[in-house]
């Protein structure tokens, strides 16, 4: 194992906290130094880590937990470019199925000591998501999502109208066809600002003598004997005694340069945002009778989203119809929301896994490891697929909330299905 | 996204349904012999970016399954024909 380089003391000089911010405040803020270095990548590494999402997670909690210092996270944009920028920044762990919900519990709990552990602040934000139902039947499926979280000690509430009138008064209660009779409620979900989760995680594990390489796109997997055993990039070639791919939204492409075909499609998610208002919502709400999302922003933006477009895609684009499906659910929803102006839409790449559930594993290729198919739940999971990850390239081991997040389960018929639409993965 | 079905001419992306990949094929056999080629069929994808053969159903127009051939990283339609056999 290589040393940690010596620029490292320089971040672990500038510790952020309030007194930093005043003393660089007094000093006309010329104190502050980059957040992370801009390495040249190294001839090898131990670990090449793949994509600067998860994978920058990924990093961190292999040098904080599993003690390896000699390791690349490799990006082919800059940091943020590519899905964790490009999310609803929800966060939530109501999950139903027992191979989702500790896994997603396990984040929950990472999101909730994150900023300290970081020492980064990411807003972490534990304003509650609330799932809306507008029928007796809707009400007991949640009842009995709310009943499998608290049997696994994660925190559910069944509120009844009242209760949402309450918290939620700008929505449409009595709407003729879809009234709302309550809702399934997490109070520890909630939103966290993205950007920062890159910034915090990049920053943390670039002090930890993690290098961050940037603008450096993956050509190429050395493959030798049955072994990976490096990477070809733009810069260069970069030998590694692991490789690990975290590169949602084009992980069959990745994987496809060494020669494996994935249970996974590429589709479009839209997501949106209006104009700043004062505050009007404090909470994550979902509609129940159509897909449609919604959170104000700290800058008092709604930021929302509904459906994927349903096609195969590669473009960050997409089209017309899904953003009037989506508009279509927010009116009916909260009817206030009618004059304002959309200020953006934008789209992501999604790792649609036939399930509609990851996958983080060994491949079939030795020494090549595989964090994929998060369809559009994984900025949620960023903490704990980074600890799941690092522990099964650390140990060549799943960890033991992971264990279901096999890539053979497919073959083996072990699906994680939530929805239980089958292997169709425009509808999970 | 607009499509050219071959029966009523070019139309808006609402008025189509997605299925999928057009390449895989449904394996013959149901035997123990055909397992791995049934798990390709029903799970595994090529999932190209660049050119994609895929299945439309023209569910508000005249009911056609269609093969489309789309540029997945424009959303460029490169042509349209029948599932069902030459257009």
């Amino acid at each position: 194992m290589s040393n940690i380089t010596p620029q490292t003391s320089q971040n672990d000089a500038m510790r952020y906290s309030a007194l930093s911010i005043l003393a660089n405040g007094l000093r006309g803020n010329r104190g502050w130094t980059p957040a992370w270095r801009e390495p040249e990548p190294k001839a090898e590494y131990d670990v090449v880590v793949v994509g600067a999402g998860h994978g920058l997670a990924t990093a961190y909690y292999l040098a904080k937990e599993y003690g390896l210092r000699n390791i690349a996270v490799i990006e082919r944009s800059y940091l943020g470019s590519g899905n964790i920028g490009r999310n609803t920044t929800i966060v939530r762990s109501n999950y139903l199925l027992p191979g989702n919900v500790p896994f997603y519990e396990l984040s929950m709990k990472l999101w909730e000591g994150l900023e300290q552990d970081l020492n980064y602040n990411a807003m972490v934000s534990q304003r509650g998501v609330i799932n809306l139902f507008h029928s007796d039947p809707q009400r007991d499926a949640y009842a009995r999502r709310g009943n499998a979280m608290r049997l696994h000690g994660i925190d559910a509430e069944l509120l009844d109208v009242e209760a949402m009138r309450a918290m939620a008064p700008m929505l449409d209660f009595d709407n003729a066809r879809f009234p709302i009779k309550g809702g399934l409620l997490q109070r520890r979900g909630g939103t966290v600002r993205h950007d920062a989760v890159v910034w915090g995680y990049g920053r943390a594990a670039d002090a930890r003598g993690v290098d961050i390489v940037q603008n450096c796109e993956v050509t190429g997997i050395t493959v030798e004997a049955g072994r990976a055993v490096g990477v070809e990039t733009n810069r260069g070639p970069i030998r590694a005694k692991k490789v690990a791919l975290a590169v949602a939204g084009n992980s069959s492409q990745v994987a496809a340069m060494a020669g494996l075909r994935l249970p996974i499609e590429t589709h479009v998610l839209q997501a949106f945002v209006t104009e700043g208002i004062k505050p009007f919502l404090d909470h994550v709400v979902t509609f129940g009778a159509g897909h449609f999302y919604v959170s104000q922003s700290d800058k008092g933006g709604l930021v929302f989203g509904g459906d994927l477009d349903g096609y195969n895609s590669y473009a960050q684009r997409g089209n017309l119809p899904v953003v009037e499906d989506v508009c279509e659910g927010g009116m009916a929803l909260m009817p206030a929301i009618g004059r304002l102006r959309l200020l953006r839409s934008w789209g992501g790449l999604m790792d649609m896994s036939m399930d509609g559930s990851p996958i983080i594993d060994r491949t079939p290729v030795q020494g090549l490891y595989l964090n994929a198919g998060w369809c559009y739940g994984g900025f949620k999971a960023t903490p704990a697929s980074g600890l799941c990850f690092a522990h099964l390239i650390a140990r060549d081991e799943p960890h033991p909330v992971a264990t279901a997040y096999r890539l053979d389960r497919f073959a083996s018929g072990r699906v994680i299905d939530e929805k239980g639409m089958g292997a169709q993965p425009n509808l999970h | 996204m607009r499509i050219r079905c071959p029966y009523c001419g070019e139309r808006g992306l609402e008025e189509f349904t997605y299925r999928g990949d057009a390449t895989v094929t449904r394996p013959e056999t149901l035997d123990q012999t055909a397992e791995a080629a049934w798990v390709d069929y029903v799970y595994l994808r090529d999932n190209p970016a660049g050119p994609h053969r895929e299945h439309w159903y023209h569910g508000a127009g005249c009911h056609a399954w269609l093969v489309v051939t789309r540029d997945v990283r424009t959303h460029e339609i490169l042509g349209v024909e029948l599932a069902g056999g030459p257009a």
